[in-house]
């Protein structure tokens, strides 16, 4: 049983999601079957349209499936919950908050009715020291560069000490130095973190450097798992070291082949 | 070099009105921030700065001249009654001399006449507030409230304020409150529509953060829907303060009583055609005066939106 929550942390079973529109019913995702394991990294990669976000929405709790369950923890999921935060793509900090007060938001919200306030100042603090960026507390969103945006982001979710870390093309706006530069603080903080981590992401590099489990989507409409791969590189992992490594180079080839020979993506006109 | 680049631009404004000397102060910053700056550069840059100081001011005043030269060649050109400018003006040292005196209800200084019908649009607006603005909320966040409302809105908002006056005087029984209710009804509806419209338009993203945090509904408002829609609302406020200061001149022309708007009709009475152009400038200075306010409040509260 024990062992079961750890390999099935969270488990979906049969998803099905329907969207309703004008024009009828859009079958979005169909057959969706998956298990992530407690501490384990996963990647949701396909083209766009495939419904990878639709799925992360579905694990998020922000939608429900037309059919199917999912459970995190061996409890449905009923709803969203700082249980499992969201790093969303265009980071969604509120404007007109500081740094500090917007991931103060989320610390107080979780941990207000059983820590003190030196606590909780505490813990908003060192979110912000974890993705580097104690000096910018007081500043506002708009002040600040996107890719530090975005950490504020992912410092805000960590702040939660979330179970599950859902982050929906996290550095897809980023330029790509910059986004080199979060994968690998990333990298860093889920390995002091151990955090379960659900990824959406359309970069083949991102997916095999970070992931553990890289879940390959077909095209929609009524997208499902196309394959999934184990990625079985050793940790910690080092994007240089990794670029001639030809157990990495093996990875890429088997991603790029699913993504463009087997999923070539024809737009479809709905 | 450095010293010169500092100083000049400086010592330019120091002849000129003080507005625009902190963009001089700017630029001479940005120059010191560059002392590579070539000493050709550095020499002119005092002329320049001069130069864009008159661009800025020369076209509005050569539009005020156009203006009073316009007016007065109507005035000289016909008899059509209209004070030439230099008799306007020599009549507005005069009412501008004391402009806080009381000879009776029917004779009052200018300035008690404006103080008055700000105080009308004052309370006016800020019940016309008090009832938009949470109207406004609740019809942004339930379908229903807004189905209910909007024919009711879109109905009623073509309606010249001016036509609510006499149920005004037939309810309130009185001129003064009549006038309130008449700038309650105008200011009402940019406040409401303008409210609803914000909350509408709260970004789902925002509202995603609030349902992932789990924040209480109080919390939601504060944090997320007050300040998301404070930009909107203050542009209602806005919107709602011009139409305001609009009506009330035309509502004090009915009611009568103390009010700019009364001022103008009574001077119009008494055939005293320079104290209406007058009027006119006093009421245009207060209402920029006003909307300068706003617009520089509504800046503050400001903030870039969410992009990636």
């Amino acid at each position: 049983m024990n062992t079961a929550i750890h390999t099935k942390y969270i488990d979906i079973q049969n998803v099905e999601q329907t969207f309703k529109t004008k024009k009828g019913n859009f079958p979005a995702l169909r057959d969706i079957n998956l298990s992530v394991a407690k501490g384990e990294f996963v990647a949701l990669i396909g083209h766009s349209g495939c419904g990878k976000s639709t799925l992360l929405n579905l694990i998020a709790g922000l939608t429900t499936p037309t059919a199917g369950v999912l459970l995190c923890a061996d409890k449905e999921i009923a709803g969203p919950g700082p249980e499992r935060a969201v790093v969303f793509q265009n980071h969604s900090l509120l404007p007109w908050l500081t740094c500090y007060e917007n991931i103060h938001l989320a610390v107080e919200r979780v941990f207000g009715n059983s820590e003190s306030k030196a606590q909780l100042k505490q813990r908003t603090h060192d979110a912000l020291a974890l993705v580097g960026l104690a000096a910018a507390a007081q500043k506002r969103p708009g002040e600040i560069s996107g890719g530090m945006k975005q950490r504020v982001g992912i410092a805000r979710a960590l702040s939660m000490e979330p179970k599950v870390l859902l982050m929906d093309e996290p550095f897809g706006a980023l330029d790509a130095l910059t986004r080199a530069k979060l994968q690998d603080e990333l990298l860093d903080i889920v390995a002091q973190t151990h955090a379960t981590v659900v990824m959406v992401t359309h970069d083949v590099d991102e997916a095999v450097l970070l992931s553990d489990k890289i879940v390959m989507m077909t095209n929609g409409p009524a997208a499902t798992i196309g394959e999934v791969l184990s990625v079985e590189l050793p940790r910690p992992r080092n994007r240089v070291a990794l670029a001639d490594d030809p157990q990495y180079q093996q990875y890429r080839k088997a991603v790029i082949d699913f993504l463009y020979t087997r999923q070539s993506h024809v737009e479809k006109v709905a | 070099m450095v010293a010169a680049v500092f100083h000049s631009p400086l010592e330019a404004p120091a002849t000129t009105p003080a507005s625009p000397t902190s963009s001089h102060i700017a630029k001479a910053m940005t120059a010191s921030q560059a002392p590579a700056a070539l000493p050709a550069t550095a020499n002119r840059k005092p002329a320049r700065d001069l130069r864009g100081f008159w661009l800025a001011v020369l076209p509005p005043l050569m539009g005020l001249a156009l203006l009073v030269l316009i007016w007065q060649a109507i005035a000289s050109t016909s008899d059509s009654g209209i004070p030439k400018p230099a008799e306007t003006w020599a009549q507005a040292l005069q009412v501008f001399s004391d402009p806080f005196y009381r000879n009776g209800p029917n004779d009052q200084g200018v300035g008690w006449n404006v103080l008055a019908s700000l105080q009308r649009v004052a309370i006016g607006f800020g019940m016309a507030a008090l009832v938009g603005i949470p109207a406004g909320f609740a019809i942004g966040r339930s379908v229903f409230l807004s189905r209910m409302f909007n024919p009711l809105i879109s109905l009623l908002r073509p309606v010249s304020p001016l036509a609510w006056l006499p149920i005004g005087l037939l309810v309130f029984k009185g001129a003064n409150p009549a006038a309130i209710w008449t700038i309650f009804i105008c200011s009402i509806w940019p406040m409401v529509i303008n409210t609803a419209v914000g909350v509408q338009r709260v970004p789902q993203d925002y509202m995603n953060v609030a349902r992932v945090l789990n924040l209480s509904e109080w919390k939601i408002f504060t944090k997320i829907l007050f300040p998301a829609v404070l930009p909107y609302l203050l542009t209602g406020v806005r919107l709602a303060v011009g139409t305001a200061w609009l009506v009330i001149v035309a509502a004090e022309m009915l009611t009568g009583g103390v009010g700019i708007g009364f001022w103008v009709w009574d001077e119009w009475n008494n055939l005293n055609v320079s104290s209406i152009i007058i009027a006119i400038f006093v009421i245009g200075t207060v209402g920029l005066l006003l909307e300068m306010a706003l617009i520089k409040l509504a800046s503050l509260f400001t903030y870039d939106e969410v992009k990636a």
